[in-house]
């Protein structure tokens, strides 16, 4: 489904702030894989999505998705492969747009916007039936501001963005990691239910190795651009948050340095 | 002093406010809209009166050269569009280099800094001489009206359209637009387009009003479509929520600012000194949200439910 093809990526060359960010980075999903994304700070996990996402261009190396080279495939020409939830809130939606404006957005990803209505009366109902799934009340606020709502519904709103028009890929960059733990488990809740439904490709980076060990059926662990730890299938399943620190300590000759991912 | 001075002069002043009411909506759909600060239309303000004036004094008909003015203008926007996005100049910036180089060329286009058309050789849309003592479909306030109304439709149309929603989500979140595949660059150029277009069409109207083209009339014309914007917003901001009661209000804030000024006027003030005046309002307007957020602000009110 998705390959990425040895990506090197250095941001700011020949400057005091020079920092490879992507370090030969290689990895292949199968279709319909779940694959959770962990590492310290500054390993490299939210370029690999960028890179993938197509926010710049990488260094060298090669993206493919569904076997088509997106590699100089600008953003929003990429945008009809994908699906993405952002970590802060206000990214993933429009917040002076209503909600259902916002959803038939997302309804458009991939599709020639042409001088067609924005929004039709079926459209609405479909968005009222879907919005029901969130369980957060929204299906009676379509026309109320995305400014409105909270981060919570934010995200959720985002996610159900993200999946309305089936992508080949899922792409969450740590979307829970702005809620308090109850919103958060309440949205990761919302995400397996339509990564499962749908059958969805799906990456996600957390910061909270109880919920990469929880959720997905393979785990990766980056650190300096490249994936050091590839766990799959039932070898997951069996996985501990302490397997996950020795691991990360036996390959980084460190301490994990993040609290939250023990306390998470 | 004499107030009947100044009610003989309030149809007028309606009038200008209401073809400035045009240019303002162009103002408003980069202002607001893209959430870009466009200076083009500081030399599309002249543009579009300089191509209409030409185009007529080498015969052509009104509606033809009114077209050609918002082509123009268009173009102009066009230029913006390329300088920001192609190039990655600041939009400010990018505006600021088509104006300058705008100026060379509507003196290109008009051959000296001022020309001037007869009302009475040439069949013109509006002039300030079809005020008073004309037929009523002759009447320039009610013209522009009708052709304020027929925009503010098509407007309300192109932004509920697939097309025009990409342009909303681009000026509002960029980031959103993109990852929502919308080409946010085409959005911008298209929106700039759009403007400048609208305030060369009220370029051309202006000329025609004021029977001459001005290498100067577009000075300062940013600040006088920002300040029918804010007053606009401020007074009609709260009842009119519709997107096409938004650009009404816009109208009424460029028509209110011309009654004021009008009045301002025959008070006997410098006239040297209008300009300032604008632009210090405007300036106070403008910090008036800062001011409130920095040291009014009150607690965060929580719209609706808070379970997730």
């Amino acid at each position: 489904m998705l390959e990425l093809q040895n990506l090197y990526k250095t941001f700011n060359p020949g400057t005091i702030n020079q920092k490879t960010a992507l370090n030969g980075l290689s990895l292949k999903l199968n279709d319909g894989d779940f694959v959770t994304v962990i590492g310290g700070n500054g390993a490299g996990k939210s370029t690999m999505l960028n890179a993938v996402a197509g926010t710049w261009f990488v260094d060298e190396g090669k993206i493919l998705i569904d076997g088509t080279d997106v590699t100089k495939l600008p953003e929003y020409r990429r945008a009809a492969y994908l699906g993405r939830v952002f970590q802060d809130p206000m990214t993933g939606t429009a917040a002076t747009m209503e909600i259902q404006e916002n959803l038939a957005l997302a309804k458009r990803r991939g599709k020639p916007r042409l001088l067609r209505k924005g929004i039709t009366k079926a459209e609405r109902e479909e968005y009222q039936e879907l919005l029901k799934i969130l369980g957060l009340g929204l299906e009676s606020r379509l026309t109320s501001k995305v400014g409105l709502l909270s981060g919570g519904q934010r995200q959720a709103l985002t996610l159900l963005m993200a999946t309305l028009q089936k992508p080949k890929l899922l792409l969450l960059d740590e979307h829970t990691a702005a809620l308090d733990p109850k919103t958060a488990a309440k949205v990761l809740e919302i995400t397996e239910t339509i990564v499962s439904r749908d059958h969805l490709t799906t990456l996600m980076i957390t910061h909270n190795m109880k919920d990469a060990i929880r959720h997905g059926n393979r785990l990766i662990m980056m650190m300096d651009g490249k994936i050091i730890l590839d766990i799959e299938g039932e070898e997951k399943k069996k996985l501990t948050v302490r397997d996950l620190l020795d691991q990360f300590e036996q390959a980084s000759g460190e301490q994990f340095a993040n609290d939250s991912a023990l306390l998470g | 002093m004499e107030i009947m001075n100044l009610i003989n002069a309030l149809p007028g002043a309606a009038a200008q406010g209401l073809i400035w009411g045009i240019m303002a909506i162009g103002v408003y759909l980069t202002y607001r809209i893209l959430d870009v600060a466009d200076l083009t239309v500081d030399g599309t303000m002249c543009t579009g009166g300089a191509v209409c004036i030409m185009m007529m004094l080498n015969g052509c008909n009104v509606w033809v050269a009114m077209l050609a003015a918002t082509g123009a203008g268009m173009l102009a926007g066009l230029v913006t569009g390329i300088f920001h996005t192609f190039m990655g100049i600041p939009a400010i910036l990018s505006g600021i280099l088509t104006q300058l180089s705008l100026y060379s060329v509507n003196l290109k286009i008009m051959g000296k800094a001022n020309q001037a058309i007869n009302v009475d050789k040439y069949n013109l849309l509006v002039s300030l001489r079809y005020i008073k003592n004309v037929p009523v479909w002759q009447n320039t306030i009610l013209i522009v009206a009708i052709a304020i109304v027929v925009l503010i439709a098509l407007l309300y149309w192109f932004f509920g359209t697939e097309l025009g929603c990409s342009l909303r989500a681009t000026g509002c979140n960029p980031n959103m637009s993109r990852a929502q595949g919308i080409n946010t660059n085409f959005g911008k150029v298209l929106g700039l387009m759009l403007s400048n277009g609208l305030v060369a069409l009220s370029s051309a109207l202006l000329a025609q009003y004021q029977g001459f083209a001005d290498v100067n009339m577009g000075r300062g014309a940013i600040v006088i479509g920002l300040a029918a914007v804010i007053i606009g917003e401020a007074i009609f901001g709260k009842i009119f929520r519709n997107f096409a009661l938004s650009l009404l209000s816009v109208v009424l804030g460029s028509i209110l600012y011309y009654l004021v000024l009008q009045t301002v006027i025959w008070r006997g003030i410098d006239t040297d000194l209008l300009k300032l005046l604008t632009a210090v309002v405007v300036a106070v307007f403008l910090a008036v949200p800062y001011w409130k957020s920095k040291y009014f602000s009150k607690p965060v009110k929580k719209g609706g439910n808070t379970n997730a």
